[in-house]
C-alpha cells in the first residue's frame, strides 16, 4: 500500500467493467443493458452478488423517463436474500464515493458500484435543461451545448485556448479511443461543423447509451481479489454556485479544492482520466489539476469518445484503475463532473503498489 | 476494523418547516433553506460550521427539476463543499440521514448537514408516478392502488378485524394536533368520522391515507467533540442500516418483507437491543396507509407474526401506551414524500433529546426511526438514544 493514505482503511478498485457504448440501444431495457456489465465485473473477482458487503448505484429518472427507474435495475443485481444497498441520483462516481465511505466505517469490506444511462430515447440536450434553476433559467431551455459554448468562448476571450487547440483535443481523444473497444467514436473523426459557436461537432460528446460497474475492496480482501489493486489514496468532491453569472467559467475552483483534499498535488501523476464532455472543459481541468504535458490525459478517449450520461464519471475512475491493474500507470488522477459547465467535480487519486 | 473504530455520531440540530398542502410563499430553495436554518439555529451553529451537505428527495418528476442538488447548492450553503444527493424511493429521507451519519462515523467529515424535502404542490405526484413505460407493470392509481391488496392479504392472514385501520388513523391524527409542524390538524376528528370517510382503495379509506405535503426536514450530525459543544442534549446514533430486495419475484412477502426484518435485526444488533418491545420507548414508523402500523409492528419485531393488530387494538401504540408509535402524527398526518423518512428519523431523535414538546413521550431513552419505499422493498432505519454508545 502506498504510504500516503490519509484514511482509516485502505480501499482499492479491484475490478471494472463497462458496456460497449452506442448511439442507440432500442432493443435493450436498462436492466438488459446493465446485467452483462454486472456479471462481468463480478466474474473478474469471483464474487457473487450475495457476497458483496454494500451495493450502490447512480442513475437519473429524467433520462429513463420514469420515476423510481433504479428499482428495475436493482432486480438485475439479484438482491435476494436482501442486500445492503443505496442509490444516488448522480453520476456513478458519487455512488462509488458513498460506497467508499461505507467501507471506511468498517461496516463493509467490499462494494459493488454501478451506473447507467440511456440518452437515445429522448433529446439529451433538452433533458439536461431540466437541471437548471426551475424558475428563471429552465423555462428558457438553454441547452447543454449552448452553455458549454459560453464557457468555451470565455476561455478563448481570456486567451486560454483557441479553436485550433480545441480541435486538437478532440482529435487526440478520438485517436486514443482507437485502442478502446468500448468507445463509441474511434479514430480519425472529422472536426465537423459548428454546433454552437465556437464549438464544432468534434468538440462535443457523442450521444450514447451505456453502463459501467466497479468493485471496491478493503485491505487484504483487495489483495486477494486483484493482483495489483488500484488503491484510492485520496477522494473528494466539491460543488460550486449554480448560477453561471456567479462563476468564472474559465476556472474550476471546486476541482482544485477537491484535488487538494485528495492529495493530487503531493506527488506527480502519470495518467489523468478527465470527465470533460467538451474539449474546452479539458482546458479548464488541466489548469485546475496542474497537469503538465508529460501526463497522459484520457488514454481511453474520454467523454469525447463515449459519454453515457450518469456513467461517464464512473468510467473515468474505472479506466484509471484498469491502467493501474495492468501496470500501465502507478499514480493516476480520475475526475467526474456534474451540472452545467463543470459545476460539481469529484477527484480521486489511484495508486498501484510500487514495483 | 471493528465497530469500536467508528466515530460516535450525534444529532445536535433538527429543523422542520410547517408542513402544508402548498407553500406558495417560498421557492424550492426557500423551503429547504428554512428547514436548514432552523436545524443550524437549534444546534447554535452557522453555515461555516458545516463540512458537507447530504440531500435527499423522492423522484425528480415530483417537482420537475432534474438533480435539484445542483440548483439548491447555493441555498444550502454548499458552495465549495461536498454535496451528495441520495434517492432510494420513499425510504430516501432515512437513507439520506444514514449516508450523512456514515460520513461522520467514517471520520471523513466532522459536522454534516442533511436535509430532505418535497414540494408536491409544484407538480403532481400521481402524474409523476404514472408515466407509462413499455413492458413494465404500471403502478395503477398511484401508491394506494399498489398497497391495498397487501393490506387485504394481511387482514386475511391474521384475521384482524376491519376496525384496526381506523384506530391507527384516529390516533395519528390526534397526535398530530400536538405537533405544531404537522400538516393535518383536524380539530374535529372522531373515530366515527374516520370510519365514515369514503373508501378509496378497499380497505383503505380516505382518512386512513397520507396527505400530499410541501415540507422539508434537516438535521445537523456531528462527532463526539461536536456533541460536547452542543447547547442542547444530543441524540446518539446507536445503530443504522439499509436493506433492499427486488420489486417483484415469486418469493416476495409483501405483507412482511424480508428486507424489513433483516434491516431491523441489523439495527438491533448494532444497538444491543434483544427485546425491542421492552427496550425501545418510542417508534416513528413509516405508515402512509393506516394498516401499515400493525403490519410493521410485526415486521420490526415488536409483535409476533399475526399479533400486531392486537397491540394497536389494545392501545399499546397510543401516545400514552407503553409503545407509542408515531407520537408526531406520522406520515398519515404529514407527507412531503422525500422528507417523510427523515422526519421519522428526526422525530425519533427529538424524543430522546426530550425536545418533542407536547407530543413528547415522557422519559424516552431509546427511539426507532423507520422508513420504507418502492414496492415495500427499500428499508432504512436508525435507533437513537439519549446516552452516548458505550462501544
Amino acid at each position: 500500500m502506498p504510504a500516503t493514505s490519509r484514511y482509516a482503511r485502505d480501499v482499492a478498485v479491484v475490478a471494472f467493467a463497462q458496456s460497449d457504448h452506442r448511439r442507440s440501444s432500442d432493443e435493450l431495457s436498462e436492466v438488459e443493458m446493465v446485467m452483462p456489465v454486472l456479471h462481468q465485473v463480478l466474474a473478474r473477482t469471483g464474487l457473487k452478488a450475495g457476497e458483496i458487503g454494500f451495493t450502490c448505484s447512480g442513475s437519473s429518472d429524467y433520462l429513463a423517463g420514469r420515476a423510481f427507474s433504479f428499482t428495475m435495475t436493482l432486480d438485475g443485481v439479484g438482491a435476494w436474500p436482501p442486500i445492503s444497498e443505496s442509490h444516488v441520483e448522480m453520476d456513478g462516481a458519487w455512488a462509488l464515493y458513498e460506497a467508499w465511505v461505507k467501507i471506511q466505517t468498517g461496516e463493509a469490506d467490499t462494494a459493488l458500484v454501478y451506473s447507467y444511462g440511456k440518452s437515445s430515447p429522448g433529446s439529451v440536450r433538452d433533458v439536461l435543461t431540466r437541471q437548471l434553476d426551475p424558475y428563471y433559467l429552465a423555462p428558457l431551455w438553454p441547452d447543454s451545448v449552448a452553455l458549454a459554448a459560453l464557457q468555451a468562448q470565455a476561455l478563448i476571450d481570456g486567451g486560454e485556448t483557441d479553436e485550433g487547440a480545441l480541435a486538437a483535443v478532440g482529435a487526440r481523444s478520438r485517436a486514443s479511443a482507437a485502442d478502446n473497444p468500448h468507445a463509441q467514436l474511434r479514430g480519425a473523426v472529422p472536426q465537423g461543423d459548428y454546433q454552437v459557436r465556437p464549438l464544432r461537432t468534434g468538440d462535443c460528446p457523442p450521444i450514447g447509451d451505456g453502463a459501467a460497474a466497479v468493485i471496491l475492496a478493503a485491505g487484504d480482501t483487495a489483495r486477494r481479489l486483484c493482483e495489483r489493486p488500484a488503491w484510492i489514496t485520496g477522494i473528494d468532491h466539491r460543488i460550486e454556485a449554480h448560477g453561471l453569472g456567479l462563476r468564472d467559467l474559465t476556472d474550476s475552483p471546486s476541482t482544485r479544492i477537491a484535488a487538494e483534499h485528495a492529495g493530487v498535488f503531493e506527488r506527480p501523476v502519470d495518467t489523468a482520466e478527465l470527465h470533460a464532455p467538451f474539449s474546452s472543459q479539458e482546458v479548464v481541468l488541466r489548469k485546475a489539476l496542474r497537469l503538465g504535458e508529460d501526463v497522459v490525459v484520457n488514454p481511453s478517449g474520454g467523454a469525447l469518445a463515449a459519454n453515457p450520461v450518469m456513467a461517464a464519471g464512473l468510467i473515468r475512475i474505472g479506466e484509471a484503475a484498469a491502467r493501474i491493474h495492468r501496470g500501465a500507470s502507478d499514480r493516476a488522477v480520475a475526475h467526474a463532473t456534474s451540472g452545467p459547465c463543470l459545476q460539481q467535480n469529484l477527484v480521486a487519486v489511484l495508486e498501484g503498489e510500487p514495483a | 476494523m471493528t465497530s469500536t473504530g467508528k466515530e460516535p455520531v450525534a444529532v445536535v440540530g433538527i429543523g422542520q418547516t410547517k408542513h402544508v398542502a402548498a407553500r406558495h410563499d417560498v421557492s424550492l430553495a426557500g423551503l429547504v433553506r428554512e428547514a436548514a436554518a432552523r436545524a443550524l439555529a437549534d444546534a447554535e451553529l452557522t453555515w461555516a460550521d458545516i463540512d458537507a451537505v447530504v440531500i435527499g428527495k423522492a423522484p425528480d418528476f415530483f417537482e420537475g427539476v432534474m438533480m435539484p442538488e445542483l440548483y439548491l447548492a447555493d441555498a444550502l450553503g454548499a458552495v465549495g463543499k461536498p454535496m451528495l444527493r441520495v434517492h432510494t424511493a420513499g425510504s430516501v429521507g432515512g437513507s439520506t440521514a444514514l449516508v450523512a451519519s456514515n460520513l461522520v462515523a467514517a471520520r471523513v467529515h466532522r459536522t454534516v448537514l442533511t436535509l430532505a424535502f418535497e414540494k408536491q404542490s409544484e407538480s403532481n405526484a400521481m402524474w409523476g408516478l404514472s408515466l407509462p413505460v413499455p413492458f413494465q407493470q404500471p403502478l395503477l392509481a398511484g401508491a394506494g392502488g399498489f398497497f391495498a391488496p397487501h393490506v387485504r392479504a394481511y387482514m386475511r392472514r391474521t384475521g384482524a378485524p376491519d376496525s384496526v385501520g381506523s384506530l391507527v388513523a384516529y390516533k395519528d391524527r390526534r397526535n398530530a394536533l400536538k405537533n405544531p409542524y404537522a400538516h393535518l390538524h383536524e380539530h374535529d376528528i372522531t373515530l366515527e368520522r374516520v370510519q365514515a370517510s369514503p373508501m378509496l382503495w378497499d380497505p383503505i379509506r380516505y382518512s386512513e391515507t397520507c396527505p400530499s405535503s410541501d415540507g422539508a426536514c434537516a438535521m445537523v450530525l456531528t462527532d463526539r467533540a461536536g456533541a460536547a459543544r452542543s447547547p442542547k442534549p444530543p441524540a446518539w446514533v446507536h445503530g443504522g442500516a439499509m436493506r433492499s430486495e427486488p420489486t417483484l419475484f415469486a418469493g416476495k412477502d409483501f405483507v412482511s418483507p424480508q428486507a424489513g426484518k433483516d434491516c431491523a435485526a441489523d439495527v438491533y444488533r448494532q444497538a444491543g437491543i434483544t427485546d425491542p418491545r421492552r427496550e425501545i420507548d418510542a417508534v416513528e414508523m413509516y405508515v402512509p396507509f393506516s394498516w401499515y402500523e400493525p403490519m410493521w409492528l410485526e415486521n420490526l419485531g415488536f409483535a409476533e407474526e399475526g399479533e400486531g393488530w392486537k397491540l394497536t387494538e389494545a392501545g399499546v401504540t397510543e401516545l400514552d401506551g407503553d409503545l407509542p408509535v408515531n407520537p408526531s402524527g406520522g406520515v398519515l398526518s404529514t407527507n412531503p414524500i422525500g422528507a417523510s423518512g427523515m422526519i421519522r428519523f428526526a422525530e425519533a431523535a427529538l424524543q430522546v433529546r426530550g425536545q418533542a414538546g407536547e407530543h413528547q413521550v415522557p422519559g424516552a431513552r431509546r427511539a426507532l426511526g423507520h422508513a420504507y419505499g418502492g414496492g415495500a422493498q427499500f428499508f432504512a432505519m436508525w435507533l437513537v438514544g439519549a446516552q452516548a454508545p458505550t462501544s
